[in-house]
């Protein structure tokens, strides 16, 4: 049994059938890839795990629990945490909040007001934010507001921020699309990292390959909404069906 | 970064000292020049200064840290007005009851339109209020409620107030005006010549002045607090919050709640400084001048709102008493052609015609000082204060 278990998941929109018979296992701790052409259903898939989308038919059980039908933020609570493909960070906010957010979140769940008490006053919550920049590089620029950093250390941020409330299960939706080679390989050596460090499950959802080599350790092929095979990133690269999914070859 | 504390704190002293003195600033001119016509420390006008001060520092906290237009905040000011005015015709003069009554109600309104209207947000949130606004209006101003009830709730158009036949339960011999647990009367002003100058010191105005400082040092906690935080990153990225675990709903409208008590608690003391209560009060276009006046000042900003408040209630005041006599007085200098063209000219945009220059005002503010009054305050400073300039590099240092 994985901690995600994706089983017969159908979503149709209209007339488009954008996810068909998907059935997917994500083993715990592993760097599981996600990877398909345009237009496979990999976003789709996405929207469904975190919540934003119901789909038609199927279950998606995460350590045992169903997570269709529960609000973004309760999906999050169980211990999913996604990054997105532009980073979503609180770009108004100093680099600091940014990350004083997530722990607070950890802390007081989905509500608790403390209007009386100041900021400044709550140090464990300064202490955990201030170790958490420290180790992902951006203690320096903690005054700095967020919005004034590269698109490189947003995405460090913002996988910060997730990392911060401890997850079991972080989804990655194409982290590094547009950005430099140094960027790149910056947030691949990150998410080692934290694959090697953390007890945690990484899913992964990438056009590039370069990426989904360096890390995943399991890897399926999405096409036309299908999960087509799912395979070691050894048997992948060779694997026919991929190439013909790919680059529209006919297996000759 | 300076210490926000030290700074905060500063800011709350200014403000505290400033409304100690209003009485003196704002009367710079003596008694029968010229320029008198430009005071505006009168009993009546320094009221309201404080008053609509509250009103902003309330809507501020609801449109500056969360950025949620609501354009019916002026329905908590008029449920205010009227439960302060209940209070006196029920029990008597006292502003107590009235004023914790015009809390709570308000509260309790806020969170029954707060909870429908926060479904929404953008565009549409701001619609939702102003059609609960306008809607209790209309009850207000047909007293709907009360004729379904059989008595009268609002009185209609003519606007609620305290009559002889009233019960008024608790009522003493002396009462005949608002007054505090019988300590002093809201109207009781002590008037200090000086020479050629003349200042008044009025009671009532001291009440609101107390209070808008208290309610500016409460804003400031929470503007500082994790709660404030929190609803300045639902202002940043919604989407964020939503997948950090955390529940905006409940933030929204806790804060939608407590700045619809602010505005309850300014309309119950307009009732206070002058026992009546009218339905003109829950209108839209008070809704608009609250907006206005965030804006103007500075909306996210602390101080913004007061000063924004106190700025459009002058200027309103000030312009609006220049009629045709004032400008010919002005421009009499002139050639009898020119005089009456200039005059012309100048007559739309004062007295009645006020709101033009509040409207060219408010757009000149808002294209070159998007920040509003304070924005043109911080740039002034620098121009003065041309050293610390290591204090900006360390903010902009570019990302490694």
């Amino acid at each position: 049994m994985g901690i995600l278990e994706v089983k017969n998941v159908n979503k149709r929109f209209g007339g488009l059938q954008a996810l068909g018979d998907v059935n997917l296992s994500i083993a715990e701790n592993s760097v599981h890839a996600i990877i398909g052409p345009n237009g496979a259903g990999k976003s789709t898939l996405l929207n469904v795990l975190v919540g934003k989308l119901i789909p038609d038919t199927g279950s998606v059980m995460f350590d045992g629990q169903s997570v269709l039908g529960r609000k973004p933020f309760e999906i999050n609570q169980m211990g999913i945490s996604r990054v997105f493909q532009t980073p979503e960070i609180f770009s108004d906010l100093t680099v600091l909040e940014n990350m004083m957010i997530p722990i607070f979140a950890k802390r007081d769940g989905a509500f608790r007001m403390h209007a009386v008490e100041s900021t400044e006053n709550e140090k464990d919550i300064l202490a955990q934010a201030e170790e958490m920049l420290e180790s992902l590089n951006l203690a320096d620029d903690r005054h700095m507001h967020s919005a004034a950093m590269s698109r490189g250390n947003k995405r460090r941020l913002e996988i910060g921020m997730c990392l911060a409330q401890e997850p079991r299960l972080l989804l990655l939706d194409e982290p590094t699309a547009g950005m430099a080679r140094a960027d790149t390989n910056n947030t691949i050596d990150l998410l080692k990292q934290i694959s090697d460090e953390r007890d945690i499950t990484i899913a992964i959802i990438e056009h590039d390959m370069h990426v989904v080599f360096s890390l995943a350790e399991r890897i399926t092929v999405l096409a036309q909404g299908t999960p087509l095979v799912e395979d070691t990133p050894d048997k992948i690269k060779g694997h026919p069906k991929v190439r013909e999914a790919y680059l529209g070859e006919t297996a000759a | 970064m300076i210490n926000t504390k030290i700074h905060d704190m500063r800011m709350l002293v200014i403000v505290a000292i400033l409304a100690l003195l209003a009485p003196f600033i704002l009367n710079p001119f003596p008694e029968g020049s010229a320029l008198a016509q430009f005071n505006a420390g009168y009993p009546d006008l320094m009221q309201r200064f404080m008053i609509f001060g509250i009103f902003a520092i309330g809507f501020n906290l609801l449109f500056g840290l969360t950025g949620y237009l609501s354009f019916g905040h002026a329905a908590f000011l008029g449920v205010g007005s009227y439960s302060v005015v209940w209070m006196y015709k029920l029990l008597d003069y006292n502003i107590a009851p009235g004023l914790i009554l015009a809390v709570v109600v308000s509260g309790v309104f806020a969170l029954m339109i707060g909870y429908v209207s926060l479904r929404r947000s953008g565009i549409y949130f701001s619609i939702l209020t102003l059609a609960f606004a306008q809607m209790m209006f209309a009850i207000a101003y047909s007293d709907l409620l009360g004729r379904f009830m059989g008595t009268t709730l609002t009185n209609g158009e003519t606007g609620l107030q305290v009559y002889t036949s009233d019960p008024q339960y608790l009522i003493n011999d002396w009462e005949a005006a608002p007054h505090l647990f019988g300590l002093f009367e809201m109207r009781s002003t002590y008037t200090l010549e000086l020479g050629a100058w003349s200042f008044d010191f009025n009671a009532g105005y001291y009440l609101c002045a107390l209070i808008l400082v208290l309610m500016f040092y409460i804003s400031i906690r929470i503007f500082r607090s994790p709660f404030g935080l929190m609803l300045r990153a639902v202002k940043s990225n919604q989407t964020r919050m939503n997948y950090t675990g955390l529940n905006t709903r409940p933030y929204m409208l806790a804060v939608f709640v407590i700045s619809g008590m602010y505005a309850g608690l300014a309309g119950g003391l307009m009732a206070s400084m002058d026992p009546l209560a009218g339905a003109e009060r829950m209108q839209w276009t008070a809704s608009g001048e609250v907006v206005l006046m965030t804006i103007l000042g500075g909306a996210g900003t602390l101080i913004g709102p007061v000063v924004g408040a106190g700025f459009i209630k002058y200027f309103e005041n000030i312009f609006s008493k220049i009629n045709d006599s004032v400008l010919h007085g002005w421009f009499g200098f002139l050639p009898d052609s020119l005089e009456n063209a200039a005059v012309w000219v100048v007559e739309h945009f004062v007295g009645s015609g006020w709101h033009l220059t509040l409207g060219v005002l408010f757009m000149l503010i808002v294209i070159f000082l998007p920040g509003g009054l304070v924005e043109g305050g911080q740039r002034v400073m620098k121009v003065f204060s041309k050293k610390k300039p290591e204090e900006e590099a360390t903010q902009s240092k570019p990302a490694e």
